[in-house]
C-alpha cells in the first residue's frame, strides 16, 4: 500500500495505491497518520485504490476523524469504484461530506 | 457465507459424539492415573471444542451446560482443584448429558424433557462445588433463565426489521469481512437505512489496524424470516453484539436495545428516529416510562438485559435452525480422517465385485478348455487382481472389534459401582477385524452378557478372599480369528455356574427328562432357554430370566453360534462365534453325482481317498477311522438324495468346525473356487445342511453347504449310534 506525497501550495497531496485491505492495513495505519501529524489541508487520492474493506474503511474514518480534531480539514477525491461502493453501502458519504462523490460517480458512469 | 450450514452441523455433530467417547475414556484413564497432565489436557480441549463449535451454531443449552464443565476442568488443569473419584463421577455424568444435549438439541432439534432438565440442574449443583467462587457467580447468571420482562408500550409503527451490530474486535483477524455480512444481508432484502457506528474507534495511536471497531444500525426491509437473517451474522456471533427487532417490535424492545449498547442513550434515539425505526414520539414516551420504572444508573446497563436481549433473540433462532436441520438430517458429514460413505454404495461395490468373480471364473473356465497357453497366463494373473480387489473391498466393510469393546470399560465401571465390586476389564485382541453389520449388532448381546457376567458370575470381595481369590475380580473380552470365523469370548474368573441347581431347574421346566443326565456342557447352555433364571435374588441388573435366550436368538440371526463353558470357583467362559464377512468366501469345490457343493475353505482340514475297506465298513458303522480317530461323517450324496449310483472312487473330505471334526463323503474333488454367496429365498429357510447358493463359472448353480449343521448331525448321529448299540448289548 504504497502512499505518495506530493505537496502543492501548502496542501499536501496524499495518493493511495492498491489495496486497503486487512492485509495492508497496519502499516497503511502508520503511514497514513506520519502524513496527518503535519498541520496542513490535504487531500486523499483513491484513484487507485483496487480494493477495500472494512479495515480499509476503518482507516479512512480514522485520518477524517484526526483530521476533525487537529483542526484541519481531509478530502476525499478521485474515489475508485471499490471506495464508492464501500461508501454507499455505509451510508458514509455524507460523513467524508466530500461533494466529489456524486461527481465522480457521474464520471464513471456508474 | 455459501457455507451449507446444515452440513457443517452435521460435521459438528459426529465430531462431538467422537469427542465426548474421547473424554470418556480419558476420563476413565485418569482414574487409574490422576496425575496425568496430558490426559486432563485432553479432556479440557474435548469440552472446549464441543463448546466453542456449539456457540457457533447457536446452540445455547449446550454452551451453557459445557460453560460450567470446562471451568472445572480449566481449575483442574491449573491444578486447583484435585481429582478425586466424585470429581470423575460428576465429570462422567456431565459427559453423558453433554452427548444427551448433542443427540437432543442438536440432531433432533427438540428441548430437554423435563428428567433431563431435572437432572441437569443436578449435575450443575454438583459441579459448583468444584468451581471458583467468582466465577460460579459469573456462570449462575449467565445460566439463569431470564424471563424476557414484560412488555410496556405498545407496537412501533415502522413494518421493517431493525438490526444493530457491534462487531468483536476480532472478527477480522479471524478472517471476516463485516462488510461481506451487509453485502450477503442485502441478497436478503433491501437495507432501507443504515448507519455506520464507529464511536468506539479508539485514538489513532491506540488503534489497532486489524481490529474491528465498527457497528451498524440497520433498517432491513425483507421478507425472509428471523432464523434466516440471523443466519447471516452466524460467524460473527462470537464476541460481537447482534441484535435483531422484528417488524413491529414492541416499544420496549428498541428501549432495552438503546440502553444495551454501547453508545449513549440520546445518541442511538437520535439515529433510530432519523433512519425511521421510531418516530420521535415514540422514543420519548419509551423512554420516560423506562426512567419511572426504577433503575437506578441509566447509563450502564446490567449484563441481564443484554442477556434477556440475546435470549430472546437466540431461542427462536435455534429452534427454526434446528427444524430446518432435522429435515436434512440424512445428509451426509465429514470427518477429517474419514471419508463416509454411504453403506449402499459399499454393498453395491462388493456386489459388483461379486459379479466380477463370477465373471473370472467363467473366463479362465473357457481359457482352459481352449488350452491357450497365452490366454490361460492372462486368465490367471486377471484372477490374482480380482482376487485382491475382492479382499480390498471385504476390508472395507470390516472395522476392528476394539472399539465395541472399549465402550465396556465405562459400563464395568459404573456397574462395579453400582454392584459395589472391584472388577477390572482387560481387553485383549482389540484389532481383530470383522464386518461392520456384524460389530452393529454384536453390542446388545455383548452388553448382556457382561453385565451377567459382573452380577452373577464374579463374587462379592469378601466370598472371594474367603475362596483365595484376588478382592478385584478379572472379566475378560478377548476376541480372534478361527477358521473362517470370529471368536469372541467372555471369559469372568468367578464362582462358575451352579450345575446341579441348572439341572434341577431344567428338569423342573421339563427340559431335560428326570433320568437322563447330559453331558455338561449342554446342562450349562440350558441357561440360553427363555425363561431361564437360576438368580436367586433378581437384581436391577439381571437375573430376570430375560435376556439369555435373546442374546442366543441375536446370534444366531447372524449365522453364528454361542457357547458356554464353566469350572465351579474358577469362572465362566460365553464364547460367540460368528462367521467373518456376509459376502464372499474362499470355497472348496466338491462334486457329487451331477451336482456340485461348496465347502467353505478354511474350514476344510484334508482329503482322504475312501478306501473300499473304508467302504464295506460304512455299513456298519457311522464313523471312518482317521489315523487312529474316530471321525464321525456324512454320505452328501444320501443326504441329498442324489440319483444315480455312487462313483468308482469317492472322497473324504475332512472339515472342522468349533473343535469338531467330520468327514464329508463326496464322489470328486474340484478345487478351490472364489464363491460369492446368494443368500437362499425364504422357502428354503427351513432346509438343513445348506447355507446358500453360489453360480460357477459355468453357469451352473452350486449349493454352499452349512458345514456346522453337518458336522453336529454327523456326530449326533454317532453318539446316538453308540448309545443304541450300548443298549442293544
Amino acid at each position: 500500500m504504497p502512499i505518495s506525497s506530493t505537496n502543492k501550495n501548502g496542501q499536501s497531496l496524499l495518493h493511495m495505491e492498491g489495496d486497503m485491505t486487512i492485509y495492508t492495513a497496519a502499516d497503511m495505519k502508520n503511514e497514513l497518520m506520519t502524513h496527518m501529524a503535519q498541520p496542513c489541508e490535504r487531500e486523499i487520492d483513491l484513484s487507485e485504490v483496487s480494493e477495500m474493506d472494512s479495515a480499509g474503511l476503518q482507516i479512512l474514518i480514522l485520518a477524517k476523524r484526526e483530521a476533525e480534531k487537529h483542526g484541519t480539514s481531509l478530502r476525499l477525491t478521485g474515489h475508485s469504484r471499490a471506495v464508492l461502493d464501500v461508501l454507499d453501502m455505509c451510508n458514509l458519504a455524507s460523513y467524508f461530506g466530500d461533494p466529489v462523490v456524486l461527481s465522480c460517480n457521474e464520471n464513471k458512469g456508474q | 457465507m455459501s457455507l451449507d450450514l446444515d452440513q457443517a452441523l452435521q460435521t459438528y455433530i459426529a465430531e462431538a459424539r467422537e469427542l465426548l467417547q474421547d473424554m470418556e475414556d480419558s476420563l476413565l484413564r485418569l482414574e487409574v492415573d490422576p496425575n496425568d497432565a496430558d490426559t486432563i489436557g485432553a479432556i479440557f480441549r474435548a469440552a472446549h471444542t464441543i463448546k466453542g463449535s456449539a456457540g457457533l451454531f447457536g446452540l445455547d443449552p449446550i454452551v451453557s451446560f459445557t460453560h460450567i464443565v470446562e471451568d472445572v476442568l480449566d481449575r483442574v488443569r491449573d491444578g486447583d482443584v484435585v481429582i478425586e473419584a466424585n470429581l470423575i463421577a460428576v465429570l462422567l455424568e456431565s459427559g453423558d448429558h453433554m452427548l444427551h444435549l448433542v443427540d437432543v438439541v442438536a440432531a433432533q432439534g427438540g428441548q430437554l424433557d423435563a428428567e433431563a432438565i431435572a437432572r441437569e440442574s443436578g449435575l450443575r449443583v454438583r459441579l459448583q462445588a468444584y468451581q471458583d467462587d467468582s466465577e460460579m457467580s459469573h456462570a449462575v447468571q449467565v445460566e439463569t433463565e431470564i424471563p424476557l420482562q414484560s412488555s410496556g408500550g405498545g407496537l412501533v409503527e415502522t413494518d421493517n426489521w431493525h438490526i444493530s451490530l457491534r462487531f468483536g474486535q476480532n472478527v477480522m483477524r479471524d478472517g471476516m469481512d463485516p462488510l461481506s455480512f451487509l453485502r450477503y444481508l442485502s441478497t436478503l432484502g433491501e437495507i432501507v437505512s443504515i448507519t455506520t457506528m464507529f464511536d468506539a474507534l479508539p485514538p489513532a495511536d491506540e488503534m489497532d489496524a486489524e481490529s474491528c471497531y465498527l457497528g451498524f444500525e440497520i433498517d432491513f426491509k425483507s421478507d425472509a424470516d428471523k432464523a434466516t437473517i440471523a443466519g447471516v451474522f452466524e460467524f460473527a456471533r462470537e464476541g460481537s453484539l447482534i441484535h435483531i427487532l422484528p417488524p413491529h417490535s414492541k416499544l420496549t424492545e428498541y428501549i432495552e436495545l438503546i440502553r444495551s449498547l454501547p453508545e449513549s442513550e440520546t445518541r442511538l434515539g437520535e439515529i433510530l428516529v432519523t433512519t425511521g425505526a421510531l418516530t420521535q414520539q415514540e422514543l420519548e414516551a419509551g423512554l420516560s416510562e423506562q426512567q419511572t420504572s426504577a433503575r437506578p444508573d441509566g447509563s450502564t446497563t446490567p449484563l441481564g438485559e443484554i442477556l434477556v436481549e440475546q435470549r430472546s433473540v437466540e431461542h427462536e433462532v435455534v429452534q427454526a435452525a434446528l427444524d430446518k436441520q432435522t429435515q436434512s438430517k440424512d445428509s451426509k458429514n465429514k470427518e477429517n480422517r474419514y471419508i463416509r460413505v454411504h453403506a449402499d454404495k459399499l454393498d453395491e461395490l462388493i456386489n459388483m465385485v461379486g459379479e466380477l468373480v463370477i465373471a473370472g471364473a467363467g473366463v479362465s473356465l473357457l481359457a482352459q478348455r481352449v488350452s491357450d497357453n497365452g490366454l490361460q497366463e492372462a486368465t490367471s494373473v486377471m484372477s490374482g487382481l480380482v482376487e485382491e480387489i475382492r479382499d480390498g473391498a471385504l476390508r472395507l466393510r470390516m472395522v476392528p472389534i476394539g472399539e465395541t469393546f472399549n465402550r465396556f470399560q465405562r459400563v464395568v465401571r459404573d456397574v462395579g459401582r453400582e454392584l459395589g465390586k472391584d472388577i477390572e476389564l482387560v481387553i485383549t485382541g482389540a484389532d481383530t477385524e470383522l464386518d461392520k453389520t456384524v460389530v452393529e449388532k454384536i453390542g446388545d448381546p455383548l452388553m448382556h452378557l457382561v453385565r451377567n457376567a459382573m452380577d452373577h458370575g464374579i463374587e462379592s470381595a469378601s466370598i472371594r478372599q474367603s475362596r483365595g481369590k484376588s478382592a478385584k475380580g478379572t472379566l475378560r473380552l478377548n476376541a480372534y480369528h478361527d477358521s473362517g470365523s470370529i471368536v469372541i469370548e467372555i471369559v469372568d474368573d468367578g464362582g462358575g455356574l451352579n450345575r446341579d441347581r441348572i439341572l434341577q431347574k431344567a428338569r423342573e421346566r421339563g427340559l431335560i427328562a428326570p433320568n437322563v443326565t447330559p453331558p455338561d456342557h449342554e446342562i450349562f447352555n440350558m441357561i440360553f432357554e427363555a425363561g431361564f433364571s437360576t438368580a436367586e435374588a433378581v437384581t436391577s441388573i439381571s437375573g430376570r430370566g430375560v435376556g439369555m435366550d435373546v442374546v442366543k436368538r441375536n446370534i444366531t440371526a447372524l449365522r453364528g453360534t454361542v457357547n458356554l463353558d464353566s469350572a465351579v470357583g474358577q469362572g465362566t467362559t460365553v464364547s460367540i462365534r460368528l462367521p467373518l464377512t456376509l459376502a464372499i468366501i474362499d470355497g472348496f469345490l466338491v462334486g457329487v453325482g451331477k451336482s456340485s457343493y461348496i465347502v467353505p475353505l478354511d474350514m476344510v482340514q484334508e482329503c482322504i481317498e475312501l478306501t473300499e475297506n473304508d467302504r464295506q465298513l460304512t455299513r456298519e458303522r457311522s464313523y471312518l477311522n482317521l489315523r487312529g480317530e474316530v471321525l464321525p461323517f456324512v454320505m452328501l450324496r444320501d443326504h441329498f438324495e442324489v440319483e444315480g449310483a455312487g462313483a468308482r472312487r469317492e472322497n473324504v473330505v475332512v472339515v472342522t468346525c468349533a473343535g469338531q471334526k467330520a468327514g464329508l463323503v463326496v464322489d470328486e474333488l474340484m478345487g478351490e473356487f472364489q464363491t460369492v454367496i446368494k443368500p437362499l429365498g425364504k422357502i428354503f429357510s427351513t432346509l438343513r445342511g445348506i447355507s446358500g447358493s453360489t453360480i460357477l463359472g459355468s453357469g451352473e448353480v452350486a449349493l454352499i453347504l452349512d458345514v456346522p449343521s453337518l458336522v453336529q448331525q454327523a456326530v449326533n448321529r454317532e453318539t446316538h449310534q453308540v448309545s443304541t448299540r450300548q443298549l442293544t448289548h
